[in-house]
Order: C-alpha cells, then structure tokens, then sequence
C-alpha cells in the first residue's frame, strides 16, 4: 500500500485516496470546435507510461481536496507530490 | 522413525504435562511442546498423507520450512485447517486430525493414486480425465477434488475474535534470531522507535535450535540479558508468535501475532486470538534466517526421512530423538553438526554419507573426535523399510555426481538426516520487489538489490556464520536508526561468536539411484507439499516449458501453503540442468504474500458481522420498525419498502398503499435522499454547466428538475435543485447516488473550474423529508398549520416556501414524484419523527396510509418517470430516455458534446418506451429479454429488455418500462419475452401510463 503525502494532510495510507487517472488532461474550451476524434481522444485515449507518471488523486478519506503526484509506474516510487493548479517541481 | 523422549533435556517443562489427541488416540506432550515435537516424541511416524499420490508422511523440518506435517486442529467453529505441526505449540487439550487421508491415516485408499502415478504426473489435468467430456463435471472432478482436498473449511462460524492495528515506527525487524536481536538492540539504544517481530514463542532464532556459546557464555544466557534490555526501552515493541505475512509497497510490513492459539479454546474466548498489525516502517531489516532444503533421491519423502537441523533442533531443544539410529547425508559442513548434536544427545549415528569427498572442516573432526562413521564420495541410493525407514543404501558416487560406482553398503538406521545446504529466506525480500542473485558458493539465492528502504542480514543474506549475523545485524540497525536520525550510525560491540572452518558446498540436485529418474517405481520428490517430483520437472522441461513461472503453473511446485520453502532451489536446478541453462539464468519465480497461511478471521478483524459496512437510518426509522416495515437496502440505506398489515403479503400491501395516494394521501419517508447546498457567486454557472438542463433563469423559490450526464453523455444522476436565494442553491440527488454527485461536483470545482466560487456542503443528514402525496395532501398539510398558505392555487408546483410546519421550522417542496399533488417537508433531522407522528394524527380521519419504496416505485413507474440505475446503466443518454426537453441547445454543459458523437445520434439505439403484456394480470419480470421474432429456442435476435415492471393498482392492470432498439418508431408493435416458464407477449406504447395530461398534480 503506497504511502501519499497529501499536501494538506501529511502522509497518509493509500486507503484514505481514491486515484482520478492521467492528470493534465484540460477539457477543450470549445468542444464544438473538434472533431468527434478529438472529443474521443479527451474522453477516452490516457496515457500508460512504464516510468514516471503524472496523476490526480483525491484525499476522499481526508480532506477531500485534489492534487497532482507524480509516481513511478515501476518502482510505485512517489516523485513528487504537488497542488492543483501548480507546476509540477523539478525532479 | 520411531521417535523417543529422551530423559532429560531441551527447553520443555517436564513438571507440566500436556494432553493432546491426534485422530482421537490420546497422548502426552509437555509444555513447550510443539505438536511435532510430541507427535515426535510420541513415536508417531505418518502425520499426513501427500496431497497427491496420498504416500505416507512424517514431519521433515522443525520450523515454518515444513511441507508436510499438515494438520486440521480443533473442532467445530473452531476448527481449522491446514496449520503446520511443527508450528503449533501444544496446550491441554488439544485436538489435532490428520488430513487428505479415508478412511484412515494408516489404511488410505487415496494410496492407489501412488500405484496409477502415470495419470498424475505434471499437467495431468490437461491429459488424462480429458475423455469422455460429460464425465469431467459429474465423475472426475468431483473424486479429483475429494482426493486432492487438504482439511475441512469450518461449517460454523469462527466464535473468535480478531483485530487490526495500524503502527508507524522508525525501524521493524523481522526474525528475533541472532542478527535480528543485534539489529533491534543498535537501533534500540539509540532512541529510535523499533517493532521486533519473531515468529516463535521465544526470542533466539537458532540459538534455540542448537548449543552455541557467545564470549565464553551460553548465547541464550546472552539472548535473555538483550531481550530484558529492550524490554526496558520505551520506544521499542516485542513481539512474539508474531509473523511477517507480506512486505508492500513504501515499507509496509504485515504481522500477524497470535496472541491467543497456544491457549485452549475455552480459555481464549472474549480476548484477541490473532492480531494483524499494519507497520509503515522508516527502514526494514529482513533477519528472517534461512531454511535447510532437502536433497533429491529416490524416495526421499519417506516418513524418517528429516532436515538434519530440525533432527538436531528436536534432539535439543524439544529432548526427542527423532530415531534411536540415524543416517546423515549431506552435501555441505552443517550436517556434521546436527550430528554431533544428536550423538551428544544420544543418538547412535550409523554414519555421515558425503556426497564430497569428505570434509575437514571444524564440525567434521569434532564428529570425528565422537567416532562418527564417515563416508566420503558416496550417496544414498535407496531407503529401506515401506512406511518408515529401516535403512539405507549406499553406493559410491563418481566424480560427476551422476552415476552410483561401487558396492552396495546398507546401513540401519531409524531416520535420515538430510542437509542440502540453506536456502535464505528471501520471501520478504522479494515481496517488496528486491532482485536476487544466485550465489554460487552457498547454491542459493540471496538478496541483491533491494527496492525498497530495507537491510538484509545474517543468514538472511546469506551469511550463515554466527559471528557475520551479529556484525550484520549490529551494523544494519545503527544504520537504519541513524536514517531516521537516531545515533550516529556507529554499530555496538557484538559478542565474540567462535569462526568455524568449513569445507564447500557441493551441489548435486539429484542423487543417482538404482535406476534412472522417471524408470521404475520410485519418486524423487522436490516439492514435497504438491507431490511434484524430478520426472515431472524434467516432463515439463520434455514437453517445451521453459520459463520458470510455466513450470511452476504446469507442475504446480512452489505453490500451496509452502509457496516453495523447500523446494524452489532444487526445482529451479533441476529445470536448468533440463534445458541446459544455469540457474542463475534460469531464475525463481516469484514469491507471494502470504509467508504462511493466514486466517480469514484475522484478515477480517472485527469487520464481520453489522459491521462490514456502516448502516443508515433516518431519523424516522424507529417508526417503521414498529409499524410492519419490511426494509429493503438502498445503498446503505434502510428503507420501508411497505408496511404489511395482519393478513397482507407484499403484493397486497402495495396495492394498498397505491390506492391510498391515488385516492387519499400518502406519506413517504424520503429523507434518504442526497442533500446538498451549494452556495457562492458562480453557483448558477456552475449548475448549467452539471446539469443538461440551464439554471440561470430559475427565480429564487422556484425548483427545477435536472440531469446530470457524464463527460462521455450518459445519465449520470438526476434530482430537483432548488433557488433559495440570489446565490444560494439546494441540489437533491438519488438516494445511491449523494456521494458519488458530491465527489463529482468536487472534481471538476478543483480540478478543471478552479475560478468558480462555489461551495459545496452534504446536508442529507441534516434534514428528515416526509412526503404527503395523494388529492388530500394539501388537507394534511393545511392541518399541520404551516406558517404559509399550503393550497395549492397559492402555493404552485415546483416551488419552495420555508417557514413552519406543525410549528418545526420547516422547507416545503412542491414537487411531485407519484404524479399527485404532493409536498416534500424537510425539517431538522431531529424533529423528523415528530413530524411524521404529527402528519399520522391529523391525517387519520382522511386515510393518511404510510407507503414504502415499492409502492413509490409503482406510482412514478405508471408516470413515465425513470430511476437512475433502472432505467439508466451508465450506456443511456438523456435522448435514448425520450428527455430531450431537458437537453439546452444554448449552453455547454458536461456531456454534450458526446451527444453529438456518431454513435449517439444512430437511430437504432435502445430508446425507453412503455410495455403493456397482452394479458393483464402478467408481470414481466424485469431484466426480461425482448424480441421481435420468436424462434423455438435461443439464439434469437434480442432488441431490448424490460428495466420496471409492475401492476399498477390503479390502472387495473400490469405494464412495464423498457429500454427497445429504435423504440420509439415501434408503437403499437408486439414484442416477445421468452422466458424459461414461457412467452409473454406486450405491446409497445409510449412511457406513460396515467394521468398523462399531469391534471393531477395540482390536487
């Protein structure tokens, strides 16, 4: 079980988290303005990395707040844990 | 074997006698006993019978490593299966069977499996039993699954207690043996918090096994002054009959303690049997020892045949000779130990068989010293005796290790102690996803590179040497403690261990007998607990497996309770030498948690019972309960599904209760209902961007009904939402669904909208909702003198008025879910019952009649209105329900664009319609498949299924809502529903069943 730094709550057991997928996935400001294949590739098309891979998760136990991790798909390594809306830090 | 008591000696107390039973015949132990050892002691050779080709069994190791010695323990409730002897630690009273043996122990039937190996041998199950296939479900598989079974499940429930802790600590040490004391001692003084888990009763790991001094003095004198001092340290824990079952991910470690199993039954009740602890540790140290595995001849799984360290471990720790007489074989120094051990206790040791050339190391001459016979370059060819061993036969061995040269030599013996080196215990190791190396020097796997924060030690690693356990040990816990900043990493001062010299290991993965492996009846087994033997290895290999994970799923070793303690490095020579790789290419497979078996009780803890998951009531339950409720589960919800009256079944009672609020009044509790206000300036854009439906026109005190879609277009939820006031909003939601709104509401105001200002806040429990439904409603509500006009002229649909309600402070909607003229008051939870009662009071003179959620279900079904989850799986757009009304041309909103998609707009879709069976009083059951042609018998071309389905009492008859390919252009067709019991045909009609001009809703 990972052990996630939420950045309001402090570590806590993955239990407590609820994983929301691929993070940086922006809803097109104008969904008329794309084809139907690109509306599919924001809907339905995510990334699976082996490595380093940027996601959002949910502290649903805890504080219910949103934040971006930045996890090793391999190693379950946490590189970086950081807030909505921020940039991801340099690792 | 024949197994004795010796007169003195071992760390048991012989002024405490025990009783035990083993299939029914009683007999004595002493405490300090395991049930192997008193079985043992008591001379008893077959424990159990192979899980196989059912061949006799004795107990072969001392420790966790033991494949065989299976036992069921207990009875009834609290019985259980599968515990390892050599792991039970004997009380008064125990009860032990043998398993997997019919109908006796020492007259098995299963036996015959033994004389019909050839249906058996690895992958048999994709061979023989194939032909004729009819056999398989009804003959085969039911025998094969008899044969094979290991114990009985309880049929009863398990009367004992469990529980769960969750621990944080600065460093866990797993095994309390040598290194691990000396790594739990160097982290301990320094302050930091330490958690040493050691799965046996008692701290000293091996020194328990064996005599070993330490600096001039008994180590176990050693051991009691350490284990006194950290007993006095604050930070750290002890834990005994504590093991580790599995190490995850960020050095999550997980214990099982059994604080209650050496007790009798009766004495543990209402105490934890077994405590599962959590551990997030800073760093790990793995000192979890290492275990002997045995060498590869032909029958070597005969009962006598042992671990020459558990022969030796039986002889001083428990005071049992495991024979009168015994035989060593070895491939490495460690057995000439054991065998000075079990001289010194007093054995007679007919002679030490090497497959070496012999040996000059330390162990070597002191057994020399003893007059021990020592046979150099030879090897056990053969066993003597049929139940048991009686003897050995010994012939020479050639340089190559594979072929037998020279005379026979028999020798008698009572048991043979086997030692073919050790193999480290790395099953932690791997769990956490640490790589292993295959050492050549010990012929076995040890830890390489570690993934996680972690420390290896002692013969853990590898390092099997006393004096490197300590140093290892030491070393590694003032490193861990200094990580996380305690001390300054600088290791104490071990002990002197004395350093013995050693003459090298050498593997030979099987010994040559008197015919070759796989010719003639004799099994060389290699894992012994799944009865897999070198033929079947070298059959996979034959046969084309290559990867090691394939042998082990073809030939099933390594798997079971044993997960391969013994057998894999033997296994993994084997299959090398098959297909001419070594084994360091060939590699291991991997290991699983658990280490050993543990109880479902104790994964379980105390969530079993009510509490599994938590259970809702509303505030107006006690009500219910006492006036013929019978409830139904609505996510965790308890909810009246009808009220039954003396005389009433189900379907009675909702024709009742339908009628009531067709014709008079009903009340419904309705306060499961998701709750939640948002407020905040953006509170409306937020709205229309959630719902398909705009918000921004709806006028303070007025509500609207809504849809909520997912980004891909299908219905998500739905519910009215309420203007309060200029930025104050009140959203309902389906009862399932609170939760699952609030989180998504919460997703997109963090994660994509982050500019909006809105707050959202749950108030389900706040409020209790009692719903006065029915042409008398406005009566009832009226005689509850609201603070505001309740008529319905001056109170219009669709709109709120707060005040007070039979003087509760109070939010009336006038919303309407039946299709009657209906008001939802919502109060403070905690007046909810009072109001109820009060609405039941006024209302008796007009037939107030309380309905449940059937009943409700009936009333909106006959209206056309749908339940999400019912109507709706998660593949139904807002146009596939007929509600494109409720779908904005001049706003986004979340899903919309999905409905342009191709595939949305494809005429053919399952569109909702109404059913309406040829016969009247026919209720299609729902989730009924439909089609248009009815052919004799399946497959037929499916075009839709039946979602609700009813009579309605009102109506006077039956009718369905259901979910029909291109539905809508097919009214006034006739669709079919084959069904086992026969074909109901209904016509097609639109979605509506009553009242469809909504005349009703105003009163």
């Amino acid at each position: 079980m990972l052990l996630i730094r939420c950045p309001w709550c402090g570590p806590r057991d993955e239990t407590e988290f609820r994983c929301g997928g691929e993070a940086h996935i922006q809803r097109p400001p104008d969904p008329d303005a794309i084809s139907d294949a690109e509306w599919a590739d924001y809907l339905f098309m995510r990334r699976n990395p082996k490595g380093p891979h940027r996601e959002r998760w949910v502290h649903a136990q805890g504080c219910r707040r949103w934040f971006n991790v930045l996890r090793s798909t391999v190693s379950h390594e946490i590189l970086a844990v950081y807030r909505m809306g921020e940039r991801e830090p340099e690792t | 074997m024949s197994g004795e008591r010796l007169p003195e000696g071992g760390r048991i107390d012989r002024s405490r006698p025990l009783r035990f039973t083993f299939d029914r015949i009683p007999y004595q132990g002493f405490a300090g006993d395991t049930l192997a050892s008193a079985l043992v002691a008591n001379g008893i050779a077959v424990v159990a019978r192979s899980f196989k080709y059912h061949r006799p069994r004795g107990i072969m190791g001392a420790g966790a490593e033991d494949p065989c010695g299976l036992v069921q323990l207990g009875e009834h409730g609290d019985t259980e299966p599968n515990l390892r002897a050599t792991q039970v630690e004997l009380y008064d009273g125990l009860v032990a069977h043998s398993i997997n043996r019919w109908p006796s122990l020492e007259y098995d039937l299963g036996t015959l499996n033994d004389r019909f190996a050839p249906l058996f041998a690895a992958g048999f199950y994709y061979k023989t039993f194939i032909r004729p296939k009819f056999l398989w479900d009804r003959v085969w598989e039911p025998i094969i699954r008899r044969m094979a079974g290991m114990g009985h499940a309880p049929t009863a429930p398990d009367p004992d207690i469990y529980d769960h802790r969750h621990l944080h600590c600065d460093v866990v040490v797993i095994g309390g043996g040598p290194a691990g004391l000396a790594a739990a001692y160097a982290a301990g003084r320094t302050g930091a918090r330490v958690i040493l888990a050691d799965e046996q009763p008692e701290f000293g790991g091996r020194l328990l096994d064996m005599p070993e001094t330490l600096g001039e003095r008994p180590a176990l004198e050693r051991v009691a002054e350490v284990v006194a001092e950290l007993a006095s340290m604050e930070e750290v824990r002890l834990l005994l009959r504590t093991t580790a079952l599995g190490y995850y991910d960020h050095n999550e470690v997980v214990l099982v303690e059994r604080r209650g199993d050496h007790f009798p039954p009766q004495e543990r009740r209402g105490k934890v049997r077994q405590r599962m602890w959590h551990v997030r540790a800073g760093e790990v140290i793995l000192a979890t020892g290492a275990h002997e595995r045995p060498l590869v001849f032909a029958d070597n799984d005969r009962p006598g045949v042992m671990l020459a360290s558990a022969a030796a471990a039986y002889a001083w720790r428990y005071g049992v000779l495991p024979g009168r007489k015994l035989v060593v074989l070895t491939n490495n120094d460690s057995a000439y130990r054991a065998a000075v051990v079990l001289a010194e206790a007093g054995a007679e040791i007919g002679a030490i068989v090497d497959v070496r050339a012999g040996s000059d190391g330390y162990w070597a001459q002191e057994a020399q010293r003893r007059g021990i016979p020592m046979l150099g370059g030879r090897a056990v060819v053969g066993l003597h005796g049929l139940g048991r061993v009686e003897g050995v036969e010994v012939r020479g061995l050639d340089a190559s290790g594979v072929n037998a040269t020279g005379a026979r030599h028999r020798i008698e013996c009572e048991c043979l102690a086997v030692s073919g080196g050790f193999n480290p215990a790395v099953h932690l190791f791997c769990q956490s996803q640490g790589r292993l190396r295959f050492d050549d020097a010990i012929a076995a796997f040890v830890p390489d590179r570690a993934a996680q924060r972690q420390f290896s030690v002692g013969a853990a690693a590898g390092r099997f040497a006393l004096a490197d356990a300590l140093a290892d040990g030491a070393a590694a816990g003032a490193a861990a403690a200094r990580t996380a900043g305690f001390g300054d990493g600088s290791a104490p001062a071990m002990p002197g261990a004395e350093r013995r010299s050693e003459t090298p290991l050498r593997p030979i993965w099987l010994l040559p007998g008197e015919r070759q492996v796989g010719d003639g009846k004799a099994k060389h087994f290699v894992d012994f607990q799944n009865d897999v033997t070198a033929a079947d290895i070298a059959l996979a290999a034959r046969e084309g497996f290559r990867s090691v994970e394939h042998v082990k799923r073809y030939t099933t070793t390594g798997m079971g309770t044993d997960q391969g303690k013994t057998s894999n490095v033997n296994a993994l020579a084997l299959l090398s030498r098959a297909v001419g790789r070594t084994i360091a290419e060939t590699g291991t497979t991997t290991f699983r948690p658990p280490y050993v078996p543990v109880a479902f009780g104790a994964l379980a803890g105390a969530q079993r019972d009510g509490l599994v998951d938590p259970v809702r009531v509303t505030p107006i339950n006690s009500w219910h309960v006492t006036n013929g409720a019978v409830f139904e589960d609505v996510g965790q919800w308890k909810r009246a599904r009808h009220y039954l009256r003396p005389g009433e079944d189900m379907e009675r009672a909702v024709r009742r209760e339908c009628l009531a609020v067709r014709d008079a009044v009903g009340i419904f509790d309705a306060s499961t209902l998701g709750k939640i206000e948002l407020r905040g300036p953006d509170a409306a854009e937020f709205l229309d961007r959630v719902y398909t439906n705009g918000f921004k026109s709806l006028g303070i005190g007025r509500c609207r009904y809504g849809l909520m879609c997912r980004e891909d277009g299908m219905v998500f939820d739905d519910g009215v939402t309420t203007r309060l006031g200029e930025t104050h909003y009140y959203m309902t939601t389906t009862t399932g669904g609170a939760a699952r709104v609030l989180d998504w509401l919460e997703e997109w105001l963090q994660t994509e909208w982050t500019t909006l200002k809105v707050y959202c806040t749950s108030v389900t429990e706040d409020w209790a909702t009692v719903t006065l439904s029915g042409p008398k409603a406005a009566q009832v509500l009226e005689a509850l003198k609201p603070s505001f006009p309740a008529e319905p002229s001056s109170f219009p649909f669709m709109s709120v008025r707060a005040g007070r309600v039979a003087d509760f402070p109070a939010r009336v909607f006038r919303v309407s879910y039946t299709g009657e003229l209906s008001y939802e008051i919502n109060v403070p939870a905690r007046d909810g019952r009072a109001l109820w009662e009060a609405a039941m009071q006024v209302g008796r003179g007009i037939g107030i009649t309380p309905y449940g959620t059937e009943a409700m279900h009936v009333l909106r079904a006959e209206k056309g209105f749908i339940v999400v989850g019912q109507e709706t799986d998660g593949s139904v757009t807002p146009l596939d329900l007929g509600l494109e009304g409720l779908v904005s041309k001049r706003k986004d909103f979340l899903g919309r664009r999905s409905l342009r998609r191709s595939g949305m707009l494809e005429p053919q879709r399952k569109q909702l319609v109404g059913l309406l069976p040829m016969d009247p009083d026919t209720v299609l059951p729902e989730g009924a498949q439909l089609v248009r042609e009815l052919k004799p018998k399946p497959p037929m071309a499916m075009v839709g299924h039946v979602t609700s389905s009813y009579y309605g009492a009102r109506i006077g008859r039956s009718f369905a809502l259901a979910l029909v390919r291109g539905g809508r252009a097919r009214v006034g067709e006739t669709l079919h529903a084959p069904l086992p019991s026969g074909t109901i045909e209904a016509q097609v009609v639109a979605p509506n069943f009553y009242d469809a001009e909504g005349k009703r809703r105003d009163g």
